[in-house]
């Protein structure tokens, strides 16, 4: 009974967390915010699904099969992002015209592709397209 | 790691002994185990009694944090006018292990609200994109303080 409630809450709490990615995916304005906000709740709510399964089953070995997927996807998922945002970046994917503070900028080499701590000079950087103001606002209407 | 290892072949020893391998029994093998360990080895205790309670530490920060940010995000998300102010920050990096690197950096990108999008060529600067940045010091100060101290004592000696 007590662990038919805690399934029925676990997999509420996941689809809740997928929908709310979704809804991000939707109304975020540049390709980073809706990184933010789909990365980690696909991971949150793919793991409180698999977690309701676990204790549904409640069988060992899809207990450990279940915390195997979990432990991966946190293993993978980060890096997968990680990968995106950097390739978007360095590509010249617009930041949102809200963003306040950009401190990439002018840090990439662009005939390395190196990123560098120190200020990178004037001429070897990346295009400026990789700057602010360039997409209009979504969220001013 | 080889009083890790030990650790864990206690805990399954005694549930073995016990003839039930359900994950509490696990545990409760485990945190035996882990006393026993640390009165067998009173004169010289080894690092790895500080690692755990370190590693328990990290872990339930990182949870709250992880619970904290969701609220806040699914507020956000749900809220009519979202209340933004996204920016990308260069956090410096005391981490000098890779392991401790990349844990960095996977807990921040899991974090919802911040993505690690790269690490500088010489490791000294992680550049973090963040969603709310209501105060640059204080935001430096948590990555640097909540996450780098403690996975650098918990990885480096």
């Amino acid at each position: 009974m007590l662990s038919e409630i805690l399934v029925m809450a676990l997999m509420l709490a996941g689809a809740f967390f997928m929908f709310l990615a979704g809804i991000g995916m939707m109304r975020m304005p540049d390709l980073f915010l809706r990184m933010s906000s789909t990365a980690k709740a696909g991971t949150l709510g793919a793991g409180l699904l698999l977690l309701a399964a676990a204790i549904h089953f409640g069988d060992f070995a899809i207990t450990t099969r279940v915390l195997a997927i979990i432990v991966f996807l946190m293993l993978t998922a980060p890096v997968a992002a990680h990968m995106i945002g950097r390739a978007a970046y360095f590509d010249g994917v617009p930041l949102w015209k809200g963003t306040v503070r950009d401190d990439l900028r002018g840090h990439y080499r662009a005939s390395t592709h190196a990123l560098e701590t120190d200020s990178i000079p004037e001429e070897d950087r990346l295009p400026d397209e990789a700057g602010f103001e360039v997409r209009k606002p979504d969220l001013d209407r | 790691m080889s009083l890790f290892l030990l650790n864990v072949l206690l805990a399954l020893a005694w549930a073995a002994l016990s003839g039930s391998f359900q994950p509490l029994d696990l545990l409760f093998g485990f945190a035996l185990g882990y006393l026993v360990l640390w009165l067998v080895l009173h004169k010289n205790r080894p690092r790895y009694f500080r690692q755990i309670p370190l590693l328990l530490g990290l872990l339930l920060y990182f949870l709250a944090d992880v619970l904290r940010a969701n609220f806040r995000m699914a507020v956000t998300i749900l809220s009519p006018r979202m209340k933004l102010r996204p920016a990308v920050v260069a956090v410096p990096l005391i981490l000098k292990s890779e392991t401790a690197t990349i844990l960095l950096a996977n807990m921040l990108t899991l974090t919802p609200g911040t993505l690690s999008l790269d690490i500088s060529g010489d490791r000294q600067t992680l550049y973090i994109h963040t969603v709310w940045l209501d105060d640059l010091e204080a935001f430096r100060r948590q990555v640097v303080e909540g996450y780098e101290k403690r996975l650098k004592e918990l990885l480096e000696p």
